[in-house]
């Protein structure tokens, strides 16, 4: 089996970490993995602005990239969602691309829902001596239906036991650029998500969503949060908790 | 009303700062996201059918919005009652002022009508000479503050808290203050009863309008509404041209979800429908019927990519659970609606140009569109609106500069491995070390509020590619 895996721009930017722990994940299951050099952003920060023919040109260059695999996984539910779910809907007036695009969606998943649902995996590498509690992130959740798959796997790693948080499925306020064009308001959002997951008293937030993680993380820590962890839910998975390996 | 949505920014941060106002907000949120979620978990059978068949009522409508409106009138009509047009608020204010000379009204008893705000009705009709008086609790508490206006659709004074109520209504009351709720909406009542019984004229929304029979339909909690439809000779409804339902038991299915959506109430303490002028062997109504049946932008909307928006049946949901309308209320939104619903509603009927940060204002996490009863797939819509601003050319150029520069980039691998390696250490210089940033140079807005995590130091790629090399 194929598997391409789509990095995504900000853990390839921000967290390489992360695109290695989905690496191990998906080898340790015995999956052939190949990385597309030239991959770069799926479009979705361009899609959500409102630049349908940027998010279009960048559809365009990843369904060419990754048509030739078997399957798609991308360690983030809103990445594998614009794949998914956005991506026929962007050439409704072009019948072949739209062909393509629905060839790829259909073999398109978020790494837990793959590991969970397609490769069905039986265990996995970690090992973490604590408790987490999980972000469900908003794409992922209320799109894709990403919910118990990660906290099954999560259950699957030794030492590691879940504390959920309350309003677990509320939105922590990042939004992409809305983050950035209204700041006060994300942060404000993202302080109420602070206070639900710290009342969770876990030793590590864990997402599948890097955007989520670094505004939860930014917010943790200009809160003063030097202690609660913030961590992938690949790293967690893959045995290498946020390091570098 | 004259939409005051570009203003949204600073508004939005004023609330942000005010702690009553935060504090009055928190107590709403818990409240209305617990009651709808007791309400939808209590529901005997799946509540995600229930939406599905209030879409299906609303959709079978709007696709002949025409042929039902034009039912409606005709029976109606035979009911007795005068049904009216009016294009936009203009006109409703000529039609209802109209009408309160005609019969030489001098006071109006309103129950809530959101149209009437978006008409600035009350201004019209003081102008004319014609005392208009809210009977809405909220509403109420609204225009004894100085006409202020309504903060959410179902809840006008939500952003008011108890001593807020109790210190306006001692002032303008001119009675001992008091401080619990029932005691304060027993002198509401008292002070309300006297307009009950003098007014000439009632006026009201209308939840639903029901074409088989000709009749509107009122959904309300406090009773106002009975004594607004029935105690005064004449009675003037204000809808869209949207509220439309064909049957009865389309009603009776809607009125499935609107409570339990709206305030977690399986029915609500009043459902009235009404039908026509007061009949010979009726004990009271109505002598006179009127509906003015209002466009104000909505059949713009028919046949469009924004026609499911025309759905909507004013429930509240997508406000209650919206993260951003719980952070920052319904003021900032600046028109008659806020929240999601509104943040549409505003951009399509006041001006895409008035309202450029209310498509923008939402994270897109969908709390609203699986909410919603009839399904407004309102992010979809929100972003829809983010790319009709793009195609008109109303974004900043800076903005616009930036986004094409970096989708230019991003279609160029070798160009785009470079800018983020170039990137990411720039923002490792900025770290200086620590694992965090405290000031974005090329977003303060992000560490206004929280920090930035450092990144890792190298990029994926980068790495990936020293790891492939070292192997072969």
């Amino acid at each position: 089996m194929k598997v391409a895996l789509f990095v995504t721009c900000l853990v390839d930017l921000m967290r390489p970490s992360v695109g290695f722990a989905a690496l191990r994940l998906l080898e340790a299951a015995g999956c052939e993995v190949v990385v597309p050099e030239s991959q770069t952003c799926c479009g979705q920060p361009a899609f959500n602005s409102g630049d349908r023919r940027a998010a279009i040109a960048l559809a365009q260059k990843t369904i060419a990239e990754f048509e030739g695999f078997d399957y798609l996984v991308a360690p983030s539910g809103s990445c594998a969602d614009q794949i998914r779910t956005e991506y026929p809907g962007l050439f409704l007036d072009d019948p072949d691309w739209r062909r393509r695009a629905e060839a790829l969606a259909a073999r398109s998943y978020e790494l837990t829902q793959f590991l969970a649902e397609v490769l069905k995996v039986a265990s996995v590498p970690g090992e973490f001596d604590g408790s987490v509690t999980y972000h469900d992130s908003c794409t992922g959740l209320r799109s894709l239906g990403i919910k118990h798959q990660p906290r099954r796997l999560l259950g699957k790693v030794r030492g590691l036991s879940i504390k959920e948080m309350p309003e677990a499925e509320s939105c922590c306020g990042f939004g992409g650029t809305f983050a950035v064009k209204f700041g006060d308001i994300s942060a404000a959002i993202a302080e109420r998500k602070c206070v639900n997951l710290q009342a969770a008293a876990a030793d590590a937030v864990v997402g599948g969503d890097l955007g989520c993680l670094i505004n939860i993380e930014g917010k943790l820590r200009r809160m003063g949060d030097e202690t609660t962890r913030v961590l992938h839910v690949a790293e967690v998975l893959a045995g290498t908790n946020g390091k570098l390996v | 009303m004259r939409s005051q949505a570009m203003f949204f920014q600073r508004r939005a941060g004023e609330a942000l700062a005010d702690p009553q106002l935060q504090r009055n907000f928190t107590g709403l949120r818990d409240k209305f996201v617990g009651m709808r979620a007791r309400a939808v978990n209590a529901y005997e059978r799946d509540f995600d059918e229930l939406r599905d068949a209030g879409q299906a009522i609303r959709d079978r409508v709007l696709d002949n919005l025409d042929v039902w409106l034009e039912l409606f009138e005709e029976k109606a009509t035979q009911r007795g009652a005068t049904v009216l047009w009016a294009k936009d608020g203009r006109e409703i204010c000529e039609q209802v002022v109209a009408i309160a000379q005609k019969h030489g009204a001098k006071k109006v008893i309103k129950s809530k009508s959101m149209l009437s705000e978006e008409a600035q009705l009350n201004v019209a009709l003081t102008a004319a000479g014609v005392e208009p008086v809210e009977t809405d609790l909220g509403e109420y508490i609204l225009q004894l503050s100085g006409n202020e206006p309504p903060s959410h659709i179902l809840a006008p004074a939500a952003h008011k808290n108890l001593d807020e109520v109790a210190d306006l209504f001692a002032e303008k009351h001119g009675k001992p203050r008091k401080s619990e709720i029932q005691a304060l909406t027993r002198e509401a009542r008292e002070a309300l009863r006297e307009h009950f019984l003098s007014a000439d004229m009632g006026l009201s929304g209308g939840n639903f309008l029901i074409a088989e029979t000709g009749s509107v339909a009122l959904v309300t909690n406090e009773g106002n509404g009975r004594m607004v439809t029935t105690l005064p000779k004449v009675h003037v409804v204000i809808t869209g041209i949207e509220k439309i339902v064909p049957t009865l038991e389309d009603f009776a299915t809607l009125m499935r979800l609107l409570p339990r959506s709206a305030t977690g109430q399986e029915i609500s303490n009043y459902v009235s429908v009404c039908t026509g002028t007061k009949g010979v062997d009726d004990s009271d109504g109505p002598e006179h019927t009127y509906f003015i049946l209002v466009d104000n932008g909505r059949a713009g909307l028919v046949g469009s990519e924004f026609q499911p928006m025309l759905r909507c049946i004013r429930c509240g949901a997508c406000m209650n659970h919206c993260p951003v309308y719980q952070s920052i209320g319904g003021h900032a939104y600046g028109w008659v609606y806020p929240g999601p619903m509104g943040s549409v509603l505003t951009s399509l009927y006041t001006g895409l140009e008035n309202s450029l940060d209310l498509p923008h204002a939402a994270t897109l996490c969908n709390q609203c569109g699986v909410v919603c009863p009839v399904r407004i797939p309102l992010p979809e819509l929100l972003r829809k609106l983010r790319e009709k601003q793009t195609e008109c050319g109303l974004r900043p150029w800076p903005e616009r500069l930036a986004l094409s520069m970096w989708a230019w980039i991003a279609q160029r691998p070798g160009l785009y491995s470079l800018a983020t390696k170039i990137g990411v250490r720039y923002l490792n210089w900025l770290a200086g070390g620590e694992d965090r940033i405290k000031v974005l140079g090329l977003a303060p807005e992000w560490t206004a509020g929280r920090d930035f995590p450092a990144p890792q130091g190298r990029t994926f790629k980068e790495l990936y590619k020293q790891g492939q090399e070292r192997k072969t």
